[in-house]
């Protein structure tokens, strides 16, 4: 019950029968035929996407147009190739890969999944960009931009349920610090202050959710969502009675981009990468960090090992509540750095009900990158890039009306979560309270 | 092996009150129907008063009279706390007006409950099966997309063509559930993640549907759809009043799944699903097929309520149509314990509460967003019933099982 998550039903009858050796080979052969089955499946996506490319965005289009992208804001620095013949290279490279994929299964096919969405959406900005001028540049810095609270939202899942505990209230947990981190900020006049408090308003839910879910055993997901309706209610309550008619306290302003010495003066990609605000180079230090603590050290191993088996972490005298107390509190603290992004690292001001679901999809790229914290930061670079594809395109005027753009990213989720459903695994743990004799 | 089977046999928390816990053991083989009843009326009752009272004291603390008399608590402390007391009385009597003073208060109650009733049903139906249909927001805007789109683009007669826009909307309800339910079935998609994104992308979709031709009046950019014919509309049955039969399909609705769930072999299938899928299996019951029809009729149900809405009392389709109802449906169906009578009580109590919350800002400008702070609160007591225990130092019975849905981590 605890250890075959999402992997379909075979694997699963057969380890609740499978006592002798001979069910262990049947039950190995079996889970081994699935998995080259997964991969010729993958296969055929691959290849269906690579000839949909070339279809849709290289045939009739006119060879002798071509596309252009700027690569800098200040320089005139910029990059035009031919439009339908890069669609046809592109196109004809993810093609190649679900070919060799069918034939003979390539390792690492998580990674050149990755690498076929990035081709094919390469394909699809040339198609888009054709006969005129594209900026890449600042494309890339919003995605950055707008992958940050993601990610560090991503960040609070990973913490929480590494150690075993579910978090559905990142939405609610970012609201709440968003609506703090403004207010703190107005009111202090420091925008310090104001992500400080932000910081700690997470924190705070992250302890209700600990002590609902943890010592008072509630069901976790019934806890989150019990948060989520508090969060939205009472920021919602609280602007309407207070910051209505007191606006000048919803006045924080936002932190300024600086750009990084040296890193910072690299053509191109300085640019996006390197001149941001603090939000995104915290980002930066958090995920590589919070990766080496949860997998190098040994707080990070008790935290993994109350997630996956508390039974056996309290054997050994890990004590399990406690660890996920502080867990589930750190990851608010993440939650909460997510929520006061919105006012003082983008927006200037709370609006009501401003994360607009950006907590879920939070969770959605948390399970994307399937409970890691390098795994989240690709997803949520894959998020950002649909949302600020989004804004480009609006601008560059193609057919497509603008709310299937904005869908996209939950329709892929939707396929990611059933297609990759089966691989990715939650902590065995997760979502169960512990019982301690 | 899980933890969970090491509590096997024990009382819920026997950590909480060691002195009650051999009470509790000592059960007599049936109490009596009116105990039963009363035992598991005390926390809801319980969590419904205490919501009030922190609900309360967030309206006084955000009242600039109150805080301003509170502030020269030494010079006057009875001022203080009479300004309190009537801030809150007001607001509250405002709301209990708004809720049930008069036969149109009574009106508009109903009509806010119905779609809650149903959405609440398509909640507590999954949570039979430990499923959590968060989803149900996005399958009441497919409800009343299509709902609306029968109620203002087929031209026949009146009762045919309610009874088509109620069938559709609820059939695209369940088909809006029923994505989640296979995709659950099939690859193992947790519902929870697949339902929130299935809620946006129906958002999108009614946002679209609302830019084209099919849906909007000729000549217009407003994203108001065309009216609803009139014949399409769901009758009133009282002169003056805007509470229309939709009130009954929910009562019937309650009555079916009731039935369902307590008479029928599927519904008996659904709770040992939700119980132990893997006795369920053993028991050879199809836990994949159960799982997708569980949701597809949680849909449905959840459809039927998006429906009721644009050929009821609005009349036409917005983009904004649903709002958070379905978010609402999750605290009656928790409320409500998943039981259809309890649903029953719980929408009424939170239509009542969201009608009233309206007369309340406009008589004394408290934001009706208080309302959602109450229900926040009703959910976490009523999913914490040693809180409230713990609280108000009351034994709550054995009947008491604490609500699970299934984590990432089961089945």
């Amino acid at each position: 019950m605890t250890d075959t998550s999402s992997s379909g039903t075979q694997p699963e009858a057969s380890v609740s029968t499978g006592t002798k050796s001979t069910d262990k080979q049947t039950a190995d052969a079996a889970v081994a035929a699935e998995a080259r089955r997964r991969a010729t499946r993958r296969g055929i996506i691959w290849l269906f996407t690579g000839v949909a490319v070339i279809w849709l965005f290289a045939i009739g289009v006119d060879t002798s147009i071509s596309s252009t992208f700027d690569l800098s804001t200040t320089t005139d620095l910029t990059l035009t190739v031919p439009s339908a013949a890069t669609v046809w290279v592109l196109g004809g490279v993810i093609v190649a890969l679900g070919v060799l994929q069918i034939v003979r299964p390539l390792g690492a096919s998580g990674y050149l999944s990755v690498l076929v969405v990035i081709l094919a959406v390469m394909a699809f900005l040339t198609w888009a960009g054709r006969d005129q001028a594209f900026s890449l540049v600042g494309m890339l810095q919003s995605t950055v931009t707008r992958a940050t609270p993601l990610a560090l939202g991503a960040l609070a899942g990973v913490l929480c349920e590494r150690s075993g505990v579910v978090n559905i209230a990142i939405e609610g947990m970012m609201l709440f610090s968003a609506f703090l981190a403004a207010f703190a900020a107005s009111a202090s006049g420091s925008l310090w202050v104001g992500m400080a408090v932000g910081v700690f308003g997470g924190a705070a839910l992250a302890w209700g959710h600990a002590g609902l879910s943890v010592t008072y055993k509630v069901d976790q997901i019934i806890s989150g969502t019990a948060i989520n309706f508090f969060a939205t209610g009472i920021t919602a309550y609280l602007a309407a009675s207070v910051l209505t008619s007191n606006p000048q306290l919803n006045r924080s302003g936002t932190f300024d981009n600086w750009s990084l010495p040296l890193l910072g003066d690299i053509p191109f990609i300085g640019e996006f990468l390197f001149d941001n605000n603090i939000y995104v180079y915290t980002m930066y230090v958090l995920l590589p960090l919070v990766t080496w603590m949860l997998f190098r050290s040994r707080w990070g191993l008790r935290v993994r090992s109350v997630g996956e088996h508390p039974r056996a972490a309290d054997t050994v005298g890990i004590n399990v509540l406690r660890t996920r107390y502080h867990s589930v509190i750190l990851g608010g603290m993440a939650a909460g750095l997510a929520g006061s992004f919105l006012p003082l690292g983008s927006v200037g001001s709370f609006q009501e009900d401003m994360t607009a679901g950006r907590g879920f999809i939070a969770l959605a790229v948390m399970i994307f990158g399937r409970w890691n914290p390098v795994g989240a930061l690709g997803a949520a670079l894959l998020f950002g890039f649909a949302e600020s594809l989004n804004s480009k395109l609006a601008i560059l005027g193609t057919p497509i009306p603008s709310e299937f753009l904005l869908m996209a990213p939950y329709v892929v989720t939707l396929f990611v979560v059933a297609g990759f459903g089966g691989r990715a695994r939650p902590p065995a743990a997760d979502g169960q309270p512990y019982e301690t004799n | 092996m899980t933890v969970d089977d090491t509590s096997d046999g024990r009382a819920p928390d026997p950590g909480e009150h060691p002195d009650a816990g051999g009470t509790t053991q000592q059960e007599s083989p049936t109490p009596p129907f009116w105990r039963r009843a009363f035992d598991s009326l005390k926390v809801p009752v319980l969590a419904v008063f205490s919501a009030l009272v922190v609900g309360a004291l967030l309206i006084m603390f955000t009242d600039e009279d109150v805080l301003y008399a509170w502030a020269r608590f030494f010079n006057d402390p009875l001022r203080a706390l009479e300004r309190s007391a009537t801030t809150v009385w007001e607001a509250y009597s405002a709301l209990l007006d708004g809720a049930v003073g008069s036969p149109a208060a009574i009106s508009e109650s109903l009509l806010r409950a119905t779609p809650l009733i149903l959405a609440g049903l398509a909640v507590a139906f999954a949570f039979k099966a430990a499923l959590f249909n968060i989803g149900a927001n996005g399958q009441m805007i497919m409800g009343a997309m299509f709902a609306a789109w029968a109620g203002f683009s087929l031209d026949i007669p009146g009762p045919l063509v309610i009874l088509a826009s109620l069938v559709v909307g609820t059939l695209a309800g369940a088909v809006w559930g029923g994505i989640a339910g296979v995709l659950k079935a099939t690859t193992g998609a947790h519902e929870v993640i697949t339902t929130i994104m299935l809620n946006f992308i129906a958002g999108f979709l009614l946002a679209y549907a609302l830019t084209t031709d099919a849906f909007l009046p000729s000549g217009t950019g407003n994203p108001v759809s065309k009216p609803i014919l009139d014949q399409a509309r769901l009758p009133r049955f009282i002169s003056g009043e805007r509470v229309d039969l939709g009130i009954f399909l929910a009562l019937g609705a309650v009555l079916l799944i009731w039935w369902v769930l307590e008479r029928s072999t599927f519904g008996f299938q659904v709770k040992a699903v939700g119980l132990n899928p893997h006795a369920a299996r053993y028991a050879g019951m199809k836990v994949a097929t159960i799982t997708a029809l569980t949701m597809a009729i949680a849909g449905g149900l959840a459809g039927l309520g998006g429906a009721t809405i644009p050929i009821g009392p609005t009349g036409t389709l917005t983009a904004g149509i649903i709002g958070f109802l379905g978010f609402d449906a999750i605290a009656v169906a928790l409320l409500g314990k998943s039981n259809p009578f309890g649903v029953l009580a719980a929408g009424l109590l939170f239509g009542a509460l969201n009608a009233g919350a309206v007369t309340m800002q406009a008589e004394t400008q408290i934001p009706v967003d208080i309302v959602i702070v109450i229900q926040a609160l009703i959910i976490l007591f009523v999913a914490a019933p040693a809180l409230v225990r713990a609280i108000y130092r009351v034994r709550t019975g054995d009947a008491e099982s604490p609500l699970f849905t299934s984590s990432w981590g089961s089945g």
